[in-house]
């Protein structure tokens, strides 16, 4: 497990969890380098295809982080988010991936340290469960052998 | 509305079983409204059978299209040309769109994503319910704009039942009765006399008791190549 670095795709708020990592970097607190942050005006944006393409594509983990609840700027963009991602984790249930590989995170744009702990969390969960075996760098032995 | 809701992927592997690469249609009319087979639940779909697939070692082609109405052949056309690519369609139209695939294309085995499940209407975002069993002889105007064919569970004519408590049928506790909703919304229209009067059975011939069913229209039918011109 020690050469496999994860890559997780953080779907992040503008208004909070994007201005957390900002936060985060410009107070000079560390968290691993897995996080490839999408900026999305809200997380309202998400859809499930979005997601679902994401790990079909070889995503390790999806990292949805929205403004605490009752704060989204936009009323209800994180609670939707929320209900998409629970569809996910149903979806890649059915699928046969784990559905611990997404998760939805709330936080405030003050809260940079928090988002460090919440990707170093992440990070460490999806590091543990593995690499995704859709990820075309690594592909599954069996579609090797098939081919 | 037909209302539509897809089949669990794990029982779609079973049916796709043996088929390499598949064309997933979805349909831009009812089952788009109702979140069932509209252009984005083709992408979902697609995307989670091509996942299932490479995950148990049983890789599957999935194509995504979409046409807007699928029960009607002229909509399909443009499919024609494609036909040759795929040894299977995968359906995301409701029971009559497999079949208008079926017909249209007779050489390829057609599969369905969905399953067709009423015809009813949205009563809050993501709850949809039955308003109608397409009975074909609609009698709304004696019931207050209620149908007891579709809500009531007995299908009464002359109701409620007994076992309708406290408004509620007695199959579920979620499900409201029909004929106190019919009493309450009559009796809001002044129209109470016109309950009292009793329904005779019903004929239901012109239901599925006739058997399939069909309408002709001689003022919309196109002329037949065998038509007498002098009609």
């Amino acid at each position: 497990m020690t050469d496999f670095e994860p890559r997780i795709v953080a779907f992040c708020c503008r208004h909070c969890a994007y201005a957390a990592a900002d936060l985060a970097g410009s107070s000079r607190l560390t968290y691993p380098p897995a996080l490839r942050i999408v900026e999305l005006p809200c997380t309202g944006r998400i859809d499930v295809l979005t997601v679902m393409r994401s790990f079909e594509e070889g995503a390790d983990g999806v990292l949805v982080a929205g403004c605490l609840a009752g704060k989204c700027h936009y009323q209800q963009g994180n609670t939707h988010a929320a209900q998409r991602v629970e569809r996910v984790q149903t979806l890649l249930a059915d699928v046969g991936l784990e559905s611990e590989r997404i998760r939805m995170v709330n936080i405030s744009a003050a809260m940079g340290a928090q988002f460090a702990a919440l990707a170093t969390e992440m990070a460490a969960d999806v590091e543990a469960l593995g690499p995704n075996p859709l990820s075309p760098t690594k592909p599954l032995a069996k579609l090797e052998d098939a081919s | 509305m037909i209302v539509a809701q897809q089949k669990p992927v794990s029982d779609l592997k079973k049916m796709l079983d043996g088929h390499h690469k598949v064309l997933a249609v979805g349909c831009g009319t009812c089952v788009t409204v109702c979140f069932a087979g509209g252009a984005r639940e083709v992408g979902v779909l697609a995307t989670s059978l091509r996942m299932a697939g490479k995950l148990d070692g049983t890789p599957l082609e999935v194509d995504e299209t979409s046409v807007q109405r699928q029960c009607e052949v002229e909509f399909l056309e443009p499919l024609a040309e494609r036909m040759a690519d795929y040894d299977a369609i995968l359906s995301l139209g409701c029971g009559i769109g497999v079949q208008s695939l079926a017909e249209r294309f007779p050489d390829k085995r057609v599969l369905p994503a969905l399953n067709t499940s009423f015809l009813g209407r949205p009563t809050e975002q993501g709850v949809w319910e039955e308003r109608c069993q397409a009975c074909g002889n609609c009698i709304l105007d004696l019931t207050g704009g209620i149908c007891p064919v579709s809500r009531c569970a007995k299908q009464l004519m002359n109701g409620p039942c007994g076992g309708s408590q406290d408004g509620l049928c007695e199959i579920d506790e979620t499900t409201p009765c029909a004929w106190q909703l019919i009493w309450e919304r009559v009796d809001r229209q002044g129209g109470l006399d016109r309950l009292m009067e009793v329904q005779p059975p019903r004929d239901w011939s012109a239901s599925r008791d006739g058997g399939p069913r069909r309408i002709t229209r001689d003022d919309l039918r196109l002329p037949h190549d065998n038509d007498d011109a002098s009609e």
